[in-house]
Order: structure tokens, then C-alpha cells, then sequence
């Protein structure tokens, strides 16, 4: 078994670590109190040199992020994006509700830095005991004076707004969100402007997820060189991996950056499921195009997935053993994205429908022999041409399925039906 | 996989609700001054419909619209984006059950036909006595834990077909198990409430 490095996730052993006792007894708050000490030019210079890359799927360099926002422009806001829901993903949600305070010291830490005095966290309705954590620890925050007036004794105030999504997969896309955060459908904005300059209320604004803000204030904490021990020269630090599907062992891990799938899913979580052979994974979400056994030994990294033909995405791997049908793992995959499709542009609201038709038609045995180039020739109708990346993540699950188990689409439609008992 | 097939069901009529309580109204007040637009207040405001009328009403959305200044139209477009929001009357229990992948390959469909075989019920539809509402949903992000079922957004994980059967029997019985983290779900008129945030400091 593979030992983990824990660093966002420390504390996930602790005893009532999601207290604000707890959390100061095992180091908490001190990333803020010498934050606080800093100017917000050094923050964001340690952020910068400490290579952070955004956890919740793009991978921007988030100190970058914060030295976009113009110093002249008030008010300046903070918006942690909590409202994960990348299929597979589920490493934000286990972030708040067993170190809160983890995520609140981030926030007042990022917010500081870019001269905020209004922060909001948009959780995920459905994070029932997610966001009751949330509430409780802002509360135990407002009471010990490290939220409000004069945060830890210092002469900067701030207000931490917790504020519940109503379920919208798309409010995930920082757009969307701040669409939604403003009380209106939650439909992506046309870029640029972008949120650093035109974000919430169209002022200045940043918006970073749950993880990339809880990994802060160890930064702060430790350095830019303590964090840069792990990962690779472009992927610094360590990062949570979601494990799920066919594995025997399924959970979040933390490990650095870099290290090989094969190490992740073997040592990790314990292999695949039953000793059975590995067939498929994602890298990061149903979003992130398949890969198969020929890519196990690829690193986990931004650069090291991009070269092996996907992305790293949340770094949430769906494992999928050699009994699993691909056709119906597409299809389900599809569902997904055609239910959650916002509607605003035409390929993707139609595309994502169509999609899943087709292959609805092919796994229940009513495939026609052109399918394959149908889906084919939908996906690339719908890539690059919507707004925003849904359009471009619901075509990866198809066109890596196609590209790699081409064989499987066809013994569908030559049988008339799903070859698979499973 | 499930059948496809165009079903045409004839749709309950959605219930007349009576105008809000001052409780409810005062509350949409309050959340409208937490932010620095009070529009950003409306999904919280809706939460607060739902819990009073036990679903986002035509006459709630017209008083919302009201207070923030907004048609009723525009209301409605944002109410119906929105999954959580349910636009006719929702259960006492509502399971939430999760079919994408990760609890697919762990029996998340068999358990979601299961559970609508044993209510009865389509998809979104309520049971006679108004216990329970059942529905297929995506990615609750507990994929861990997969197969994922949900009563009123609490998680009951590694769930199997008789455990989901006999989750329902308590429930029915009046005994609300233990969920896998948390603290038992309450009723959804409650759940609603805490949804919007009304309690939350600051």
C-alpha cells in the first residue's frame, strides 16, 4: 500500500478537527496570522512562486489569478466555487465537511490578498451536511474573531456569505456561478471580460475552488520551496485524488503530483476490483477523455495527462474493469450532460440530446451500421462550439470510447444488442 | 438501460397556495439585505416558498417576484433552471438516487427501478399518501460510497436493493435510520429552510 502525503488532507484523522478547537490544536489559523502580517503583493508573489495550479479542473496558476484584479477598482469580491459535481469527483465535498476551517482560513487568506471585504461560498444544495459544517464553522469563525470586524486582531475586516446552489451542474463554470450567485439562471457569460475584471455585480472578482483555497494557507505557513518538494516543475505541490468505480478500495488520496496512475489505483485503492483487469479510466471526471491500460503509467500531472491525449481535470479517476460495457458507460456518461446541458447555444442543448439517443439506440440493440460515424460526427459539431467547455467535456466520454473500443460499438450493433451480462 | 419510450401521463393538477406568512416574509427580507444586490437573494427566497407551500408555488413565486421587483416570468425562469426547486408538491421523503457511473457499476439503476417498483411511483411523482417522491439523479458526489441514495439530501451510501427496501419501512413506520454521516434527515418542508441559508451568520 502506497503511503499518502497529506497536506489539505492532514487533519481527516484528527479528533473533532472540524471544530475551531480542534482545528487551532493541530496548527489552524496560523497561515492567516502570518498572512496578515504580510502585505497582500507578498501573498500573492508566495502563491505565484509556489507554481499553485487551480484544483477545480483547469489548472490555472492561481496566484496569477489574483494579480489580475486591478487594485483601483472597489469593491473586489471572493467567490469559493464549492459546487462540485464532475462525476467521480468528491474531494471538496470531504474537505468541508472535515476541515471547514481549513477552507475559511484559505478564503480569508485569498480574500486579504486581493483587498475584499466580501467573501461568498457557493455549496452545492445537495451537500446537505457539507454546508451545515460550513455554516457551523463560519459561525464558530464570526465568534472567535477570525471572521467580522478586525479579523485576528488585525485591521482587516471581512464577511464570509455561505450561499446554497439549487442543482445546476453547469453553476460549476465560474461564469454560471456568478450568473447564479446574482439570482438569475445559471448560463455562462461571454469571456472576455473576464471575472478578474467583470465578475460578481461586474467588479473585480476571483473565483477558486474549495481545494485550491484549503491547499493556501500552508503555502503561507511552510513557503513556496516547502510546497514546490512535491509534484513537477509545472505541477508543483501535492493534490487529492477521487478513486471510484471498479476498484477495491474506493476514496479520496493525497499524493504528489506526478505520480503514476498505475500507483494511484494499485496502491491507493487497492487495485481493480475482484483482481479483475483494468479496461478504462477517467483522469478527471466523465469531462476528461477515457484512457486504458496503455496510459498507467502515465504521471498524474497537468502536462504528463495532456501528452497521454486527456486531462487531469479534478483528478477524479472512474475505474472501469474488463466486464464493463463502454457503450453503456458512454451512454450514462451521456445522460449526464444532456440533462445538464444549460440550453444557451444550439450544438451542444441538441448535440448532447442526439448524442445520447444514439447511443441509447445502439446499447439496447437497435444500432445502425453508420452509428459510429454519427456519433463521430455530432461530437465534432458540438467541440469548440459552444460557449463554454461543457460542450467540449460531454464529447470526450464519445470520442475516446469510440477511438479506443471501436470493437465494442461494433459487436453492439452486430448483435442487436449489449454483449456484456454485467 | 431503461426503456425509452414516450409515456404520456396526465399530470396532477399543481395545488392554489394561500398568500405567505409574515414569518416567511420577514425571513425574505432579511436575505435580501445579506447581499449588496438583493436579487442575489431569489434562490434563497425560493428555498423559503418551498417551505412553507412544500413547493416553489405560482403564489410565492408572484409575492418573490414582488419583492424584488421582477415579473413573475422572470421568477419562474430562474425557478425552473434549478433541479431542487420541485414545482409541484414533493413527498415528506424525498430519495435521490444516483445512477451515473460509479454507482451504475455498483447497482445504482437496479436500486432506482427497485425503489419505484416497491412506491409505485414514477419518476418525480408522489406517493397517494404523500410519504414519498422518488427520482434518478446525477452525481452527488459520494462516489466512494457508491451505490449513493439520498432521503431529503442526506446520504445513505453503499446502499443495496434490500436496504434501500427497508429504509422505506421505517420511514413509513416512523423511524428515520441513522445516514452514513450527519444527522438524520428531517422532513423536506424543514430541509428547505435550511436551505436557504436564513439561519447562516453573518
Amino acid at each position: 500500500m502506497t503511503e499518502q502525503t497529506p497536506v489539505v488532507t492532514g487533519r481527516f484523522g484528527a479528533e473533532s478537527s472540524d471544530t475551531y478547537d480542534g482545528y487551532t490544536r493541530t496548527g489552524g489559523y496560523e497561515g492567516l496570522r502570518a498572512a496578515l502580517e504580510m502585505s497582500p503583493d507578498q501573498i500573492i508573489d508566495m502563491v505565484k512562486a509556489a507554481g499553485l495550479r487551480g484544483r477545480g479542473g483547469a489548472g490555472f496558476p492561481t496566484g496569477v489569478k489574483w494579480g489580475f484584479i486591478p487594485r483601483e477598482r472597489k469593491p473586489t469580491y471572493l467567490v469559493c466555487n464549492a459546487d462540485e459535481g464532475e462525476p467521480g469527483t468528491f474531494k471538496d465535498r470531504e474537505l468541508m465537511e472535515r476541515d471547514p476551517h481549513q477552507l475559511i482560513e484559505g478564503i480569508a487568506i485569498a480574500s486579504y490578498a486581493i483587498e475584499a471585504a466580501q467573501a461568498y461560498i457557493y455549496c452545492r444544495g445537495e451537500f446537505a451536511f457539507a454546508g451545515r459544517q460550513l455554516e457551523r464553522a463560519i459561525a464558530e469563525a464570526y465568534d472567535q474573531g477570525i471572521l467580522g470586524k478586525r479579523v485576528a486582531g488585525s485591521d482587516y475586516s471581512l464577511d464570509v456569505i455561505l450561499h446554497r446552489g439549487a442543482g445546476a451542474y453547469i453553476c460549476g463554470e465560474e461564469t454560471a456561478l456568478l450568473e447564479s450567485l446574482e439570482g438569475k439562471r445559471g448560463q455562462p457569460r461571454l469571456r472576455p471580460p473576464f471575472p478578474a475584471t467583470n465578475g460578481l455585480y461586474d467588479q473585480p472578482t476571483v473565483v477558486n475552488n474549495v481545494e485550491t483555497l484549503s491547499t493556501v494557507p500552508h503555502i503561507i505557513k511552510n513557503g513556496a520551496d516547502w510546497f514546490k518538494q512535491w509534484g513537477t516543475e509545472k505541477s508543483p505541490g501535492t493534490k487529492m485524488f477521487c478513486v471510484s468505480g471498479d476498484v477495491e478500495r474506493p476514496g479520496n488520496y493525497e499524493g504528489p503530483l506526478g505520480m503514476p496512475v498505475r500507483e494511484v489505483i494499485d496502491g491507493f485503492a487497492g487495485g481493480v476490483k475482484g483482481g479483475k483487469k483494468l479496461k478504462a479510466f477517467t483522469p478527471g471526471g466523465s469531462s476528461t477523455p477515457l484512457l486504458t491500460a496503455a496510459h498507467l503509467d502515465a504521471g498524474m500531472d497537468f502536462e504528463s495527462i495532456a501528452a497521454a491525449g486527456s486531462l487531469l481535470g479534478t483528478g477524479a479517476i472512474i475505474v472501469l474493469a474488463e466486464d464493463a460495457c463502454m457503450v453503456r458507460a458512454t451512454y450514462r456518461f451521456m445522460k449526464f450532460y444532456e440533462h445538464e446541458s444549460c440550453g444557451k447555444c444550439t450544438p451542444c442543448r441538441e448535440g448532447c440530446f442526439w448524442l445520447s439517443q444514439v447511443l441509447h439506440r445502439i446499447e439496447n440493440g437497435s444500432g445502425r451500421s453508420e452509428d459510429m460515424k454519427l456519433l463521430t460526427d455530432v461530437s465534432n459539431n458540438i467541440f469548440g462550439r459552444s460557449f463554454c467547455a461543457f460542450g467540449d467535456g460531454a464529447v470526450s466520454p464519445v470520442l475516446s470510447s469510440v477511438k479506443y473500443f471501436a470493437d465494442e460499438y461494433t459487436e453492439h450493433i452486430a448483435k442487436k444488442g449489449c454483449p456484456f451480462e454485467r | 438501460m431503461t426503456s425509452r419510450g414516450t409515456q404520456v401521463r396526465v399530470a396532477s393538477p399543481v395545488p392554489a397556495r394561500p398568500p405567505l406568512s409574515v414569518d416567511t416574509l420577514a425571513a425574505m427580507q432579511k436575505l435580501m439585505g445579506r447581499y449588496p444586490r438583493p436579487r442575489s437573494a431569489l434562490l434563497p427566497m425560493l428555498y423559503l416558498v418551498q417551505a412553507e407551500h412544500g413547493f416553489v408555488s405560482r403564489e410565492g413565486m408572484k409575492e418573490v417576484g414582488k419583492l424584488l421587483g421582477l415579473s413573475a416570468a422572470e421568477i419562474a425562469a430562474v425557478a425552473t433552471f434549478y433541479t431542487m426547486f420541485k414545482r409541484r408538491p414533493c413527498g415528506t421523503w424525498l430519495l435521490s438516487v444516483c445512477t451515473n457511473v460509479s454507482c451504475d457499476l455498483a447497482g445504482g439503476t437496479k436500486i432506482y427501478r427497485r425503489l419505484k417498483e416497491a412506491l409505485g411511483a414514477e419518476t418525480e411523482e408522489t406517493t397517494a399518501d404523500g410519504l414519498f417522491t422518488v427520482e434518478e439523479v446525477e452525481c452527488l458526489g459520494a462516489c466512494d460510497g457508491a451505490p449513493v441514495l439520498q432521503v431529503n439530501y442526506e446520504n445513505y451510501e453503499h446502499v443495496t436493493e434490500d436496504l434501500a427496501l427497508s429504509l422505506i419501512e421505517s420511514l413509513r413506520a416512523g423511524n428515520v435510520p441513522q445516514p452514513t454521516r450527519g444527522e438524520r434527515p428531517k422532513e423536506s418542508n424543514a430541509v428547505s429552510r435550511r436551505l436557504s441559508s436564513v439561519e447562516a451568520k453573518p
